[in-house]
């Protein structure tokens, strides 16, 4: 008999149609199944009788049902419980242990706060996270990079993201940094993973042969389509920045035909950002996959609603249809062999990181940390400037994160917020993006629900994919 | 083999809860500015 005893089905068991797929995912196991349609109707009867009723008396739902029918469909749902497959037992609530001193793992140094593109929709003020333009001196750049070492505890890998601004204008530093991490990470029998993260307008064929042969992981950004890019992303005279940086980009990319889908190793991503200028950025994506761009993301823009360019909720079934061509597109293309990757629809399963991590989330403030160009700490990219999350100072003695601000983002795990406890996407999104959070509702612990809504179509786009992958198939299951 | 149901993805989520933990796995990021790694597009490292 199905144990349906205090458990909660619709927070624990997502069924969603995709495709012409009918598809569960089971939140505490992360296990996929194909329902046919008997099933997912029972179901999602089940679902709804559980909205009003406390208990499910299984004699109530699933009369529209042959009786040996209906039967058939609870005696597999049965096997697959007891497989612990489907309708698995929830995981109790647990708070995530952290290590004490924090161990930090990856830091992102601002390099440049200053810019030679002025991106509408630039959360760091065109470059200046709303301070003075400035560049990051080797010398605070080398206390930033004995700081993570210092405090990488016995972790053997730490991870430097070379951000800004746009970092490549200031590259002498990069390239002292760079040599300077290598060596000093060996010394200690550590290694450090070098990310850089650019607008591609100073990528010549230097740059990028200097990347190459240093290992560094790039993340370069493109819109998409020319009038899209340009619209967003001009120079300062507002000439679009599409013919200067879409050569750039395509010289680095073609460096890199084997990178890694999910970012492992030595990558590469051509990364957008999406507005409510293009809610059919699905055409952008495919844009940069006929230009032979294998890696590909988009994102939605994090803006205040005052802005013209910023999403609004007229906008998100438009956004939704978007993502449901895309994930369409990404089969079509891939059996005409011109695959590409779209980043958002990665899911990591069976493969993928454990709950422990899934709980915790990005480690903003506690694993992850950012530096400005002046030594200042804070617990990441997004929150640099904000004096309120300030944790501490390079250029201070013996400097240490600030430990309630630590406390605050630990705290802040998927189990604080109260609408992602009974969320199907738990696991898969973590909470959310703290900085997105914090600018949404103020709070750490409130969630940006636009946000959740694109988050949750996404996977269900990602974990169709994974199936249809899986079947390798064409569209008859 | 099951009728009404197809299973394609097995997991065991839940079990990681005891085994998991180890922090190798790569840094993620959750927002929309850095690809990073968002967690739920992650692999395990370990």
């Amino acid at each position: 008999m199905l144990n349906l005893k205090n458990y909660h089905i619709s927070k624990n068991i997502h069924i969603y149609e995709q495709g012409n797929l009918r598809i569960a995912y089971d939140v505490n196991s992360g296990s996929l199944h194909i329902l046919d349609e008997k099933t997912f109707s029972l179901i999602g009867e089940m679902i709804d009788y559980q909205s009003n009723n406390e208990t499910i008396d299984l004699n109530l739902v699933g009369n529209n049902l042959p009786d040996d029918e209906k039967l058939e469909v609870l005696e597999e749902l049965e096997q697959l419980q007891r497989d612990k497959l489907l309708f698995s037992e929830e995981v109790l609530e647990q708070e995530p242990i952290y290590p004490s001193p924090p161990i930090i793992k990856a830091m992102c140094l601002h390099v440049a706060h200053d810019c030679n593109l002025k991106c509408r929709y630039c959360f760091a003020g065109t470059g200046s996270f709303g301070g003075c333009r400035e560049l990051m001196s080797v010398e605070t750049g080398i206390k930033a990079i004995d700081f993570l070492l210092m405090h990488s505890g016995s972790r053997p890998q730490c991870e430097v993201d070379f951000f800004g601004g746009e970092p490549l204008l200031n590259l002498t530093v990069v390239k002292e940094l760079i040599a300077y991490g290598k060596m000093a990470a060996k010394k200690i029998n550590k290694r450090i993973k070098f990310t850089l993260t650019t607008n591609a307008v100073l990528l010549d064929e230097q740059t990028t042969a200097y990347l190459e042969k240093e290992e560094v992981s790039v993340v370069l950004s493109l819109d998409g389509r020319k009038e899209v890019n340009d619209r967003m992303r001009p120079f300062y005279k507002d000439k679009g920045s599409y013919d200067t940086i879409v050569p750039n980009i395509l010289r680095f990319t073609e460096k890199r035909p084997k990178t890694s889908p999910y970012a492992i190793g030595n990558y590469y991503y051509v990364r957008g950002t999406y507005t409510h200028y293009n809610t059919d950025f699905y055409r952008d994506v495919l844009h940069m996959a006929d230009l032979g761009i294998k890696m590909i993301s988009i994102e939605p823009v994090v803006a205040s609603p005052e802005n013209d360019f910023s999403l609004n909720q007229e906008d998100i079934e438009k956004v939704k249809e978007s993502y449901d061509i895309l994930g369409e597109k990404v089969l079509d293309y891939a059996q005409r062999d011109q695959e590409f990757s779209f980043f958002h629809f990665n899911a990591g399963l069976d493969d993928g990181p454990c709950l422990p991590k899934r709980l915790s989330g990005c480690g903003a403030g506690y694993e992850y940390i950012a530096v400005s160009p002046e030594g200042g700490i804070y617990p990441c990219h997004q929150f640099v400037g904000q004096e309120a999350y300030k944790l501490g100072s390079l250029h201070k003695p013996d400097s240490k994160p600030r430990t309630d601000i630590v406390d605050q983002f630990r705290k802040a795990n998927v189990y604080a917020k109260q609408e992602c406890r009974t969320c199907w996407a738990r696991f898969s999104c973590s909470g959310g993006c703290h900085a997105a959070n914090v600018a949404y509702s103020g709070e750490l612990t409130k969630v940006y629900s636009l946000g959740c809504e694109l988050q949750k179509k996404r996977l269900e786009v990602a974990y169709y994919l994974k199936i249809r992958q899986a079947l390798k198939v064409g569209t008859n299951c | 083999m099951a009728k009404h149901i197809q299973t394609i993805i097995k997991g065991n989520l839940s079990v990681t809860i005891k085994n998991g933990g180890c922090g190798k796995c790569q840094t993620s990021c959750q927002s929309a500015c850095k690809t990073s790694c968002t967690v739920g597009n992650q692999v395990c490292e370990k």
